[in-house]
């Protein structure tokens, strides 16, 4: 109810910010011709409906109104639900999101719904390798650094920890290329751009972006891993495994291990929503055509309903993650029961 | 000029930086024992390597213009794209110290000079957020009930929005057309106001010429700055802020308050619960009072520790605005701007791009240790 609820809210300040009159002008002239003057914007704009009340056409996009419909120049009739494969009076009165229509994408000149879809699954796969790289190297490192508060090792995956936490993505993104794909100076391990990557994934061409993402993420999770670790290791039950004769690998992969896992667990689901910002950086930066790439596109020509597709997928990302970790904490967790 | 010679050259044109470093930290060693947290703070090594890489780019902010070798916004063109270490052209000891950029510009000096834009935009936005958060989020926290369930909802909304969207909704030239800049800065602005006024009405309202008199500065000083940032109209044209650095300013701000906001409310809500809060309210003390006098100050150890790390995140923040060519100016050092345009021509000259990258990595390094040795003091106590 709450998810709906923020849902709604977000995409209608989306829309809301991209329907101000400056930024449908600037969408109008990139469409059209840039050298529009301002009574043929204000044309334009009517004739294909976007001065209609701003309520009326959110209404359209979510599917609850009737789908406009106008004509253009040469008098063709023309409509939010009008297709050309079908006659005018066969074409549904409702379109929107409730009834699947993500709408039309003025960028790329085609139906939003399949543009965001493949778009996710390339993205999806950079996902797959960061959370496999990432999480379980941030484990290691908070486990191995917890587990012996104050020692010398824990001090230096600390130090490592908050050095990857300080470096964001375009920094590190920029050294590793300067530094292992640059063709005048450094090694050349990889490739610089991950275009290529799209159609043939490989170790050459993948391992930079997925490198850069993951290290950003990594120290975070690494320390909370490390601080929820050095806590269980204090704990009572741990000293009387001690004394009971077990030794030290036994305690901490038996008894300390578990336990500690299960703030990391929350952390980790609750870094999914954090990781998009990195999405988008890494793909502008690797030429790497997923869902970040496109929500830049989107953005930088007011491309309305892709933008708002955009949101809806991030939001959703968003709530869910946190729908999860409540859950999995449970499950982690057998002291917390739902009531 | 070999690799060597760059770095003492580059070493030596810092030397006003070095100079300050060794006095403030002789001065702290040598009383320490009086300073408090910040005193402690030279007990941790960590806190110390913090400490240090800040007031390093503090300090490079500070005397920038005694650092750089040329103007950042000269351009020779000649010395387009040169490597680290050319001699400037019909001059026999100026050099391009890290190179030249792709308009032939200075990266070193470019770069000094973007400490300044920086550490005067990441601190004071990261203060703006902190007192719009805390005048919300410390009623909501201590009185609960419909205002918490409202504003909660709003800063959830808020933190569920992707930033990087947000971003490039909020800070484009056609979203300043539409003045919504201005008026949100004529909200957020009027909260360190606010503020500043409860707080001094609060303590000092038993004592009427006392209140009056702080109150009256207050609001003279708070609303002739604020007339100059917000609206740009101010009488005396001391304070104003270029739409455009407005623009991002408020938008960083609006991102980072709901964040503080969600802390202070949960530190409020478990402050509330102490005998010495019983006590205030037994006294019968004014529940502002309670909230800015008994609250706050007892919650300021995560608060320090999280301001830290918000400049850093707010630093991190700006980059990523320039890396995406929503930053102040094109022409401006800023360095997120100046790893974005030496990011085009990456795998050819690495060099423009590596100098920002790495500053702007120290100071968020700096910062992060220096709130990790805060934290670390200040559960000593």
């Amino acid at each position: 109810m709450v998810m709906a609820l923020t849902a709604l809210c977000l995409t209608f300040a989306v829309f809301l910010l991209t329907n101000l009159h400056p930024n449908l002008e600037k969408m109008a002239k990139t469409l059209v011709n840039t050298r529009m003057t301002d009574p043929e914007v204000g044309a334009w704009l009517d004739r294909y409906g976007y001065t209609r009340p701003m309520l009326e056409r959110y209404g359209e996009w979510l599917g609850i109104m009737p789908g406009w419909t106008g004509t253009d120049s040469n008098g063709k009739p023309i409509g939010r639900c009008l297709k050309e494969d079908i006659s005018p009076d066969q074409a549904p009165r409702f379109c929107g999101v409730l009834q699947g229509n993500f709408g039309y994408s003025t960028v790329f000149h085609s139906a939003v719904g399949p543009i965001v879809s493949k778009r996710l699954g390339l993205t999806g796969w950079l996902m797959l390798w960061v959370m496999v790289v990432m999480v379980p190297t941030a484990l290691l490192i908070g486990v191995l650094a917890g587990m012996r508060e104050g020692s010398w090792l824990d001090r230096a995956l600390s130090m490592f920890s908050i050095a990857t936490t300080a470096t964001p993505e375009y920094v590190s993104g920029v050294v590793f290329i300067s530094v292992f794909a640059s063709s005048s100076v450094g090694l050349q391990w990889f490739k610089a751009s991950a275009g290529s990557a799209m159609d043939d994934m490989t170790f050459e061409n993948f391992a930079l972006p997925v490198m850069t993402m993951a290290l950003y993420g990594m120290g975070y999770i690494a320390r909370m891993t490390r601080a929820s670790m050095a806590e269980v290791m204090t704990a009572q039950y741990i000293r009387t495994a001690h004394l009971k004769g077990l030794g030290f690998l036994p305690v901490v992969v038996r008894h300390a291990l578990r336990n500690a896992l299960i703030t990391p667990f929350t952390v980790i689901m609750l870094q999914f929503p954090w990781l998009l910002t990195g999405v988008v950086i890494v793909e502008s930066l690797f030429n790497y055509k997923g869902f970040g790439w496109t929500l830049v596109r989107a953005a930088d020509n007011n491309d309305i309903e892709l933008l708002l597709s955009c949101s809806i997928v991030s939001v959703v990302v968003v709530l869910l993650t946190q729908l999860a970790s409540d859950i999995g904490y449970v499950y982690l967790n057998p002291r917390v029961r739902v009531t | 000029m070999s690799a060597g010679q760059i770095a003492v050259q580059v070493l030596l044109q810092f030397v006003p930086v070095w100079i300050g470093l060794a006095v403030v930290f002789a001065l702290s060693i040598a009383f320490k024992g009086r300073l408090g947290l910040y005193g402690r703070l030279m007990d941790s090594p960590i806190g110390k390597i913090g400490l240090g890489f800040v007031l390093f780019w503090l300090f490079t902010a500070v005397f920038a213009d005694l650092i750089i070798t040329t103007s950042p916004l000269d351009q020779i063109s000649a010395m387009k794209n040169t490597l680290p270490g050319t001699l400037v052209p019909g001059t026999a000891d100026q050099y391009y110290l890290l190179g030249g950029d792709n308009l032939a510009r200075d990266v070193f000096s470019r770069m000094v000079m973007g400490s300044r834009t920086v550490l005067s935009i990441a601190p004071a936005a990261t203060l703006f957020a902190y007192m719009a958060g805390c005048t919300l989020g410390l009623p909501a926290g201590y009185f609960g009930g419909r205002f918490d369930t409202v504003l909660s909802f709003i800063a959830n909304l808020v933190l569920a929005f992707p930033v990087i969207l947000l971003f490039y909704l909020l800070v484009t030239p056609e979203i300043q057309e539409t003045g919504l800049p201005v008026v949100a800065a004529a909200v957020l602005f009027l909260f360190p106001i606010v503020f500043l006024a409860i707080l001094i009405w609060s303590r000092f309202n038993t004592q009427p010429a006392k209140m009056c008199l702080y109150l009256a500065l207050t609001l003279v000083l708070g609303f002739w700055a604020y007339s100059g940032l917000a609206f740009n109209a101010d009488p005396l044209g001391l304070f104003s802020m270029d739409p455009n650095l407005l623009n991002i300013f408020v938008s960083v701000v609006f991102v980072n308050s709901p964040a503080v906001f969600r802390i202070v409310r949960g530190l409020t809500i478990d402050i509330r619960t102490r005998d010495y809060i019983a006590a205030a309210q037994t006294r019968g003390e004014n529940p502002w009072y309670v909230m800015l006098w008994e609250i706050l100050p007892n919650a300021r150890g995560p608060l320090i520790v999280d301001f830290c790390l918000r400049i850093g995140y707010t630093t991190i923040l700006l980059g990523t605005l320039g890396f995406f060519g929503l930053g102040v100016s094109p022409e401006s050092p800023d360095w997120g701007m100046t790893i974005n345009e030496g990011r085009k021509l990456l795998s050819i000259y690495p060099h423009p791009a590596l100098p920002p990258a790495l500053a702007l990595m120290s100071l968020v390094l700096g910062l992060n240790l220096l709130a990790d040795g805060l934290r670390e003091q200040s559960l000593k106590d």
